[in-house]
C-alpha cells in the first residue's frame, strides 16, 4: 500500500479496452466502455446487478467476443476465441466456485489438473515434495501463512480460500488476474483478507481487474475505477480523480438513490 | 523424500527440506481408514479370546483367504466410490467370468489361457459400457448398473443352461491348459503348518497397487477431484469422464480377477455366483471410510473392510455360533462406520480449522515468515 494517492504506481499497459461493445442478438449488453489495465495497478470494475461487468469481463477472459471496439494486449489487438487464448497471454480468471475439491488437501488442489511429476513409465510419480513446498512458497508470497498444506481445502476460510485461488493463478502464470466478485459472498472480516491478497498481487507487479459492487471495497485497493450501468461506462477514472463519496454516489445511480434517501425519509415521518 | 528435482526453483523456501506438518493426531485422524483399522483390531483381538482356532496358522490362512476375495473387489469399489460412483454389477460380474471361462474351456474346447483372456476382454467391455453409459447419459451409475446387474444374472443363468444343460460348469480339471493356469489363479503355499490361498497374494498386491495409484499418481488425484467436485475438477483440466470410464473398468476388472480366483480354486462355478454380493462390497468400502458422496476414502480402507469381513465370517464358524448373526453384524457394522466417519471426519477438519485460526496471524505478526509477509491474514483492512 505504498502508493501516493493520485500518483500512477503501475508499470507498462497491459490491456486496453477501447470503447468495446457486446450485444446479444438484438440487445445491446455493452456500449462503448474504455479502461486500461497496467501492471502493478487494480482496474475496479463497479457496478450493480446487471450493469455488464460480467459481459466486460466474459470479452476480457475470453469467454465472448467483442462486437465493437477493440481489445488491445501488449500493444496488439486480439480477438479471443476462447478462454485458453486470453490464459497463454497470461490472463487469468479466478471465477466464483474458484475451481476447488473442499475434501481435497490444499497442495493437491493447488496443482490439480497440472500435477508435477517425476520418473517416467509406469514409475511416473506425484513429486509430492516439490508441491508442498511450492504451495507453501506461493501461499507464503501472497501473504498467508496456512503451515499445514495438507489440511483439506474445505476447512479454510472464504477469504483464504481465494487466496489459493488466486496463488494458484498467479504460479501458473498469470500477468493479469481477474477477480470475479471475490468479496461478494463474504463478511467483512473475510473482505479484508481478499483486499489484502489483491494488494499482495498488484505489489508483486501483476495487474489486476477487480469486479465488485461494493464501492467500499474498491476504493482503498484501486488505482482505475471503471463504473458501468446498464451496460454503458459512467466514467473510467484514475485514482484521484475520483473520491469514495463520488464513487457511492456514481455507483448507485446517483440522483436515484438521492430520489429513494428521500422517499424512504418521507415514509417514516 | 530427499530426492526433491526442484533444484532450479527460483521460490524461495522451495528447496527447504521440509515443509511443516500437522501433528501426528490430526495427520491420522485425517485418514480415511482410521475407523476401521480400530475396528479390525477389536474383531481381531474379540475372536482371538472367543475362539481357539482363531489365532492358530491355519485359522489365520483361512480367514485371510476369506477376506481376500472380497477385498479385491472392496478395493475396486472404494476406488469407484471415492470417484463418485456406485456399481451394482460387481458380484454378478464374479460369476459371469467364471462361467464364460469355464464354459470356453470345457464346451468350446478352447485352451484355458485363451478362455481366461477372452472372459478379461468381455470383463472389460461390460466395465467400458457401464461408464459410457453412466457419462453419456448423466443418469445415476446406481440405475445404470442395477440394469447391468439383471442383464448379466440373466445372461449367466440362460446361456450356461442352454450350453451346459446345468446350472454350473464343471470338468474344468480337464481342459488343456489348467493345471498351468492353476499356479497363476488357484495355487497355494506352505508356511510352516499352515496353508495359504495364492489369492491373498493377489488381494496384497492389488491393494497396494490402488493405494500407489489413488495417492501418488496423476490419475489418483483426478479420482479424487471427480468424486469430491467434479465441476471444479473439470475447470481445473482434470479429464473427469475419462477418469470415470476408467473407475468403471477398474471393477470390471476387478470382477473378472476375483471370478478368476475363484474358479481356479474351487474348479467349479455356479449360475448363480455373486448375485447378492455386490452389497457386501459397498459395506466393506463403506466400512473402510468412504464417503457414499463421493472424493473421500482409501484403498487401504476398503481392504480393512473386508478384512473385517472376513475375520467376522470365519470366527463365527469357528465360534460354532448360527452364521446369520453374521448379516446382523455387518448391518451393525455398516451403521457404525457411517457414524463414525461423519464423526472422525468432523473432528480431522474442525481439528485443521482451529490450528489455522490459531497459529497464522501470530507467525504472521512475529514476522516469521520468509515469504516477506508483512500482511496479516485476520486483520482489517485499511480504510
Amino acid at each position: 500500500m505504498s502508493g501516493v494517492d493520485g500518483a500512477p504506481r503501475g508499470g507498462e499497459v497491459i490491456i486496453e479496452a477501447r470503447r468495446i461493445g457486446k450485444d446479444y442478438g438484438n440487445v445491446t449488453a455493452l456500449a462503448d466502455v474504455s479502461t486500461t489495465v497496467r501492471a502493478g495497478e487494480v482496474t475496479c470494475v463497479l457496478g450493480d446487478n446487471g450493469a455488464g461487468k460480467s459481459t466486460f469481463i466474459k470479452v476480457l477472459s475470453g469467454v465472448h467476443r467483442h462486437d465493437h471496439g477493440e481489445l488491445v494486449v501488449d500493444g496488439e489487438p486480439v480477438v479471443f476465441d476462447g478462454p485458453r487464448a486470453a490464459l497463454e497471454r497470461g490472463i487469468a480468471t479466478v471465477h466464483q466456485d474458484l475451481a476447488m475439491v473442499p475434501l481435497m488437501p490444499i497442495w493437491r488442489n493447488f496443482f490439480l489438473g497440472s500435477e508435477l511429476t517425476r520418473g517416467r513409465g509406469p514409475l511416473r510419480r506425484l513429486d509430492v515434495a516439490r508441491m508442498r513446498a511450492i504451495t507453501r512458497a506461493e501461499l507464503l508470497r501472497m501473504g498467508i501463512d496456512l503451515r499445514d498444506v495438507d489440511q483439506p481445502v474445505g476447512t479454510l476460510s472464504g477469504g483464504e480460500r481465494q487466496s489459493v485461488a488466486i496463488a494458484r493463478a498467479v504460479h501458473f502464470g498469470a500477468r493479469v488476474l481477474i477477480l470475479d466478485e471475490p468479496t461478494a459472498a463474504l463478511g467483512v472480516k473475510q473482505a479484508g483478507v481478499v483486499l489484502r491478497y489483491i494488494v499482495g498481487a498488484r505489489e508483486r507487479g501483476l495487474g489486476v481487474v477487480f469486479i465488485t459492487h461494493n464501492p467500499h471495497h474498491a476504493h482503498p485497493v484501486g488505482d482505475r475505477f471503471l463504473l458501468l450501468n446498464r451496460g454503458r461506462s459512467l466514467g473510467d477514472f484514475a485514482r484521484g480523480e475520483v473520491d469514495r463519496a463520488e464513487l457511492v454516489h456514481l455507483m448507485s445511480g446517483g440522483a436515484e438513490l438521492d430520489e429513494l434517501a428521500h422517499e424512504l425519509d418521507r415514509d417514516r415521518s | 523424500m530427499g530426492t526433491s528435482t526442484g533444484a532450479a526453483e527460483p521460490l524461495p523456501g522451495a528447496r527447504r527440506p521440509t515443509v511443516p506438518r500437522a501433528s501426528l493426531r490430526v495427520r491420522l485422524l485425517r485418514r480415511p481408514e482410521v475407523g476401521a483399522l480400530a475396528a479390525a483390531v477389536a474383531v481381531f483381538v474379540f475372536f482371538s479370546l472367543v475362539t481357539d482356532t482363531f489365532l492358530t496358522p491355519q485359522g489365520v490362512a483361512t480367514w485371510l483367504e476369506s477376506a481376500a476375495l472380497f477385498g479385491i473387489m472392496a478395493v475396486a469399489v472404494s476406488m469407484l466410490m471415492i470417484g463418485g460412483e456406485f456399481d451394482l454389477s460387481t458380484g454378478v460380474m464374479v460369476g459371469s467370468t467364471g462361467l464364460l471361462t469355464g464354459v470356453l474351456a470345457t464346451h468350446a474346447g478352447v485352451n484355458v489361457w485363451v478362455a481366461v483372456v477372452v472372459s478379461l476382454v468381455a470383463a472389460l467391455a461390460v466395465g467400458l459400457v457401464n461408464g459410457l453409459l453412466v457419462v453419456r447419459t448423466g443418469l445415476p451409475s446406481f440405475i445404470v448398473t442395477l440394469g447391468t446387474f439383471f442383464v448379466l444374472q440373466g445372461l449367466n443363468l440362460a446361456l450356461t443352461k442352454a450350453v451346459t444343460g446345468q446350472v454350473a460348469v464343471q470338468g474344468m480339471t480337464g481342459a488343456a491348459g489348467f493345471w498351468d493356469a492353476r499356479w497363476l489363479f488357484g495355487s497355494s503355499m506352505r508356511l510352516g503348518p499352515a496353508t495359504f490361498q495364492v489369492s491373498i497374494l493377489w488381494w496384497a498386491l492389488f491393494t497396494a497397487a490402488c493405494t500407489w495409484v489413488l495417492l501418488r499418481t496423476r490419475a489418483g488425484n483426478w479420482i479424487f477431484a471427480a468424486g469430491g467436485e467434479a465441476r471444479s475438477a473439470r475447470h481445473s483440466g482434470v479429464p473427469v469422464l475419462r477418469t470415470k470410464v476408467g473407475l468403471f473398468a477398474l471393477t470390471a476388472f476387478a470382477g473378472w480377477l476375483v471370478g478368476m480366483l475363484s474358479l481356479f480354486r474351487t474348479t467349479t462355478v455356479q449360475a448363480s455366483t455373486g448375485v447378492g454380493v455386490e452389497f457386501v462390497y459397498i459395506i466393506c468400502a463403506v466400512v473402510g471410510g468412504c464417503l457414499l458422496t463421493g472424493g473421500f476414502g482409501s484403498a487401504i480402507g476398503g481392504a480393512l473392510g473386508a478384512l473385517i469381513y472376513g475375520m467376522t465370517y470365519q470366527g463365527i464358524v469357528f465360534a460354532g455360533w448360527d452364521n446369520n448373526w453374521l448379516k446382523a453384524f455387518l448391518g451393525v457394522m455398516l451403521l457404525a462406520a457411517v457414524a463414525v466417519n461423519t464423526s472422525v471426519r468432523r473432528r480431522a477438519h474442525t481439528a485443521g480449522a482451529a490450528r489455522t485460526a490459531r497459529t497464522s496471524p501470530h507467525v504472521a505478526a512475529a514476522g516469521g515468515s520468509p515469504g516477506g509477509a508483512a500482511l496479516d491474514p485476520e486483520g482489517e483492512v485499511r480504510r
